[in-house]
């Protein structure tokens, strides 16, 4: 197989993380901001699982599998681990937002950034 | 006048994220696999198991699953503590 | 709560969720899968539940001091099997070789003996079951919280 030209996996990954700097930066709403985290985290999984492929290569396992070559498996550990930790972020994440919506009343991430004492 | 600002300083970010995607190895050519070339000739009589990922998960880096199990539990903890509140306020109304 | 027809699909393909939840946490050592996707499989089922009943009905059955003993148990099994082999090292996989699941498969493709992998089923089943456990209880915390209602215990 000849080399494919741009690495278009990793400029997939790297768009993502892109368009996710975008929502992070430039969003107001406390929803937009968590869907652009989860959006980052998404990006930085397919990286990993991109990095490591081998050209012509199968599934590392060996029950009943036909190929010769076998694929990288230790980013295919890391990117499990990554996966639960986004969940549990993810969890803590949604419920902060629905203590700050009863306290103050809206989503607006600018309305809640006052220090009361 | 920020927001062109900071229009500009993400282009020039996301501009370095591109080109840095080309320096890496081209895609399917991996540089150094002496680590992943030994789990793959040896899991199978070292672990006793056919899936080399399940190995590598829970025997050759156990370590990490066990942080992952705690972060997991620190988490639905924080969670159901979180939401407990209106407990509270039904009992002092 | 949903109509009489959703209500009754639900009611049939609930255990069928479960059994192919758990067929993925017992074959992780021989097919892709293991305790994480398999827990995830159970938890998704669960909310099913939550869709098409009521609040109240679903909090009847799965109380809380339940999940939260079933979440301990899976976390003390997992550090249990992790300390048992310290004479030679932290995670040492002592059932290799020995007549409880110690069989070695052939070395290359072959069809897969599930009474292979040493240590590893075991813990497939204790972080299985915490990861089921543990999620049911934040999705049902956050339906029971979002309808004005309290946890009890």
């Amino acid at each position: 197989m000849a080399h494919i030209p741009l690495n278009f996996p990793f400029l997939a990954a790297a768009l993502l993380v892109g368009v996710s700097l975008y929502i992070i930066i430039f969003k107001k709403n406390l929803i937009k901001l968590i869907m652009g985290i989860t959006m980052m985290a998404s990006g930085v999984n397919l990286f990993l699982v991109a990095l490591g492929y081998r050209a012509g290569g199968g599934a590392p396992i060996y029950t009943g599998t036909p190929e010769e070559t076998m694929v990288l498996p230790v980013p295919q550990a890391l990117t499990l681990t990554s996966i639960v930790i986004n969940v549990a972020v993810l969890a803590l994440m949604l419920t902060m937002a629905i203590h700050i919506y009863r306290h103050t009343g809206s989503l607006d991430s600018k309305k809640s950034r006052k220090l009361k004492g | 006048m920020r927001k062109i600002v900071g229009l500009i300083l993400w282009l020039v970010l996301v501009a370095f994220l591109v080109w840095g995607m080309q320096l890496i190895h081209p895609f399917g050519y991996p540089d150094a696999s002496t680590m992943d070339d030994y789990m793959i000739e040896k899991a199978q009589a070292e672990t006793g198991s056919n899936n080399v990922v399940t190995s590598v998960v829970f025997d050759y880096r156990g370590f990490d699953t066990l942080g992952e199990a705690t972060i997991l539990f620190t988490a639905v903890t924080g969670v159901l503590l979180l939401l407990r509140t209106l407990r509270r306020k039904k009992e002092s109304s | 709560m949903l109509s009489k027809i959703v209500r009754t699909v639900t009611n049939e393909f609930m255990p069928v969720i479960i059994v192919f939840g758990l067929y993925i946490i017992a074959h992780g050592h021989l097919t892709p899968g293991g305790g994480f996707q398999g827990g995830a499989v159970i938890v998704s089922g669960v909310v099913m539940l939550l869709v098409a009943f009521n609040h109240q009905e679903v909090k009847k059955v799965l109380r809380e001091r339940l999940l939260s003993i079933m979440e301990s148990t899976g976390a003390l099994i997992f550090i249990g099997l992790a300390f048992a082999g310290i004479g030679t090292a932290f995670f040492h996989n002592l059932l290799v070789g020995s007549p409880i699941f110690g069989r070695i498969p052939a070395t290359g493709p072959n069809p897969g003996d599930i009474w292979t992998g040493g240590v590893i089923p075991l813990m497939n089943f204790a972080v299985g079951l915490k990861v089921a456990a543990g999620l049911t209880a934040v999705v049902l915390a956050l339906a029971l919280f979002s309808s004005g209602e309290e946890i009890e215990e």
